[in-house]
Formats: C-alpha cells, sequence, structure tokens
C-alpha cells in the first residue's frame, strides 16, 4: 500500500500534470513487496510481558532506542525546499481550505490583476482533474497540476519535484494550492513563506473552532464571498474570536472574489511581505 | 485521512532501523503521541493492518503512550494543561500561549529479533 496516496494496485498513484504539454508522469511509488523470510511466532494481539531475564541464548531480541520524528521525511524535504525559496527570494504560499470556499477563484483573479506587476507561478493540488491547472493556464501563468489519488493533501516532497519543473524565475510568488480539506493539510509543511487559510462566509463561524489545526498553523485568514452577506446567516465577527481564541496572531482579510470588494487588502498584503 | 501516511511513515523508520540493526522482524513497537498533534487514534488503528501488512511491522505489538498537551501562557507565564489548542489560560484567560507538550509524534523504541 502506498503512503502517499493509499493506492493498493498503482492505479490511483500521485501524478503530475502540465497543461501544456498533458503528458501523465506517475511518481515512483514505493510499494513493499513481500517478504520470504519466515516468520518464527505470530502474537494474536496478546502480550509477552516477562519481568525476568532471559539466560538462554536462542533468543536474539534487542531493542532500539529509535526517538525520530514520524513526519521527519516530510519536514526535511519541506527545509529543502524553503532554503530554495529563501536563495531564489521566492514567496511561497500555502493556501488552504475545504473544498468550495473559492480558493481557485481568487487566485484566478489575483493573477489576472498582478500578472504584469509580480511573476507567478502556481501548483495545483487536486485528488483528480487537471480542471484548475487548466483554468490558471488559461491566464498563461506557469502551473503544475499535481493529482493526489486517493490522498488527502500535499506533502514536501510532491512539491519537490513540482518545484523542478516548474523552472521558477527569483523574486516570484509562488501559489500552492492544496487539496480541499480542513484537515489532513495542517500536519504538512511544505516549505511555504506563509499558510493562507481561506474561508467563505457560506460556512459556519465555528470552524477555527472545529477544525482548530489548520487555523492554528495559518498566518492569514482570508474570509471570502463577503458578496453574500445579505444573504447568509454568519457573524463575522464572532468568526474571528473563535480564530483568535485558536491563533491569537492570525491576520484577517474579509473580500470578495467575485465582485473584486476588498481585494487591494489582499494585493498590500501580498506586496508588503514579499518585499520584506 | 491524513493517519495513513503517518503509518507509512512509521512503517519506513522501523523498515530502516531493523535493517541497520540486522534484524528480521519488529516484536514491539512503540510510539509517543501528543494529544494535539492531530491524531485521530481510532483512524490510525484503521489503516494500521493494511500499512504493515508484509512489512517487519507485520505481527509486532504497538504500544501507544499519548502524551497529554501543556502549555506556557505569553502573558503571565502559567503553566496549564490543554485539551484543546483554543484553551486559554486558566490564571489570566489570555490566548497568547506556547505549547510546550502534546504536539510529539515519534517512534520512541523498537524490540526486535
Amino acid at each position: 500500500m502506498c503512503g502517499t496516496c493509499g493506492c493498493s494496485g498503482g492505479e490511483h498513484g500521485v501524478s503530475m500534470h502540465n497543461p501544456k504539454e498533458v503528458k501523465q508522469h506517475e511518481q515512483v511509488h514505493h510499494h513493499h513487496g513481500e517478504h520470504g523470510h519466515p516468520h518464527e511466532h505470530t502474537h494474536d494481539g496478546h502480550s509477552h510481558s516477562h519481568d525476568h531475564d532471559h539466560d538462554h541464548s536462542h533468543h536474539h531480541k534487542k531493542v532500539i532506542d529509535v526517538e525520530q520524528d514520524i513526519l521527519h521525511h516530510n519536514d526535511v524535504m519541506a527545509a529543502r525546499n524553503r532554503g530554495y525559496f529563501e536563495a531564489k527570494n521566492i514567496f511561497a504560499l500555502n493556501l488552504v481550505s475545504s473544498p468550495g470556499s473559492g480558493k481557485t477563484s481568487l487566485l484566478e483573479r489575483t493573477l489576472k490583476d498582478l500578472k504584469a506587476e509580480i511573476p507567478f507561478f502556481v501548483i495545483e493540488g487536486d485528488q483528480q482533474t487537471l480542471n484548475d491547472a487548466n483554468r490558471i493556464a488559461a491566464i498563461d501563468i506557469p502551473v503544475i497540476q499535481i493529482n493526489t489519488g486517493k490522498g488527502c493533501h500535499l506533502e514536501s516532497d510532491a512539491i519537490y519535484e513540482a518545484v523542478k519543473k516548474l523552472n521558477i524565475t527569483d523574486n516570484a510568488i509562488l501559489m500552492i494550492e492544496n487539496v480541499g480539506n480542513l484537515v489532513c493539510p495542517s500536519m504538512f509543511d511544505l516549505g511555504e513563506s506563509k499558510r493562507v487559510v481561506i474561508i467563505s462566509t457560506t460556512e459556519g463561524e465555528d470552524k477555527p473552532i472545529k477544525y482548530p489545526d489548520m487555523f492554528h498553523t495559518s498566518d492569514l485568514c482570508i474570509i471570502n464571498k463577503i458578496d453574500l452577506l445579505p444573504y447568509v446567516h454568519i457573524d463575522i465577527e464572532k468568526l474571528k474570536q473563535y480564530a483568535l481564541k485558536v491563533n491569537p496572531k492570525l491576520q484577517f482579510i474579509e473580500l470578495s472574489a467575485t465582485t473584486g470588494e476588498g481585494m487591494n487588502a489582499w494585493y498590500y498584503w501580498l506586496r508588503e511581505h514579499k518585499l520584506k | 485521512m491524513h493517519e495513513l501516511s503517518v503509518a507509512m511513515g512509521i512503517v519506513k523508520i522501523a523498515e530502516d532501523e531493523t535493517a541497520k540493526a540486522g534484524a528480521k522482524q519488529v516484536e514491539l513497537i512503540e510510539l509517543e503521541i501528543g494529544a494535539l498533534a492531530g491524531i485521530d487514534f481510532e483512524s490510525l488503528e484503521f489503516v494500521w493492518p493494511a500499512a504493515v501488512k508484509g512489512t517487519v511491522l507485520e505481527f509486532a505489538l504497538k504500544k501507544i503512550s499519548i502524551i497529554k498537551g501543556k502549555a506556557k501562557c505569553v502573558d503571565c507565564d502559567a503553566v496549564f494543561e490543554i485539551a484543546q489548542l483554543y484553551d486559554s489560560c486558566p490564571e489570566c484567560s489570555s490566548n497568547f500561549k506556547g505549547i510546550i507538550q502534546g504536539k510529539e509524534l515519534r517512534v520512541k523504541a523498537l524490540e526486535v529479533n
């Protein structure tokens, strides 16, 4: 079984696509083959607890003090990405949210408005389809689509591979649109400069405390679809209070990617943090 | 279901360490997981058999120590237990805190043969 995508036979692997080439690249999977060694005994859920020492020598038991972080590999690859971004002065953003909060629409509008001023590159993460990458490619922005198959989040080694394909220029902004999921992506550092969580006015104001991990690890919270405020019952102040309980350092920008209201505050934030 | 990725990370560590030690299989694996690490223990149990099948962990017993969340208040320096990331300081009600314990996600030890 594959750790990245959860596939068992390889048919649902992580794949990368450049919409301009539409060439599928199956990432290398580390599937564990069958081990041919004999198992001398099996444990059926019971434990052998011995509080005496064994004198007999036929039992070669050994204790290894591992003390290793389980996400170590992801963290190491994220650090590699981060070093690369810093050396090239690339401002990398990890955009996270539930499905349907408007991440891609926000990206489209941002890219259209700022592409003459700032070089942009995009990595799109979805379980399936090239739809989002096609939307970005239509604005003439270099983009790589990562399809995670059954995977529920992007990991740093996939970003490492995608970045190699993108040939990002110095002083650019890299937008990484994560898989729409407010739970799993929070644990996986991609090497981003800042993490941006997007929530829309059609979602409940208690989302930050229902899904605290994502809000805890984000730097900026964009509240999208404010043009719908007359029609939905959401208390934005309450939403902010909940989010600040989880992460008192979180900043907020309210906007509508559809009407353009509030987009200038977002552009100001981008320029301000990019020019650091 | 990021627990599957976590389980596969555990398998990779176990495979590497077992090979390094020249051992064949793991009898016991000890894990330390923080209550604030974002792991759903039921999900981890659910994916475990599939993740370890055909690996050195297939017949291993798994022992998980759950580490309670602890934070230090930035405003009044009080150290307190937290069950949720949004718990505020019981002394001064501040939300500004540093998490000092509970985010662990670690393979502590392996017993191999």
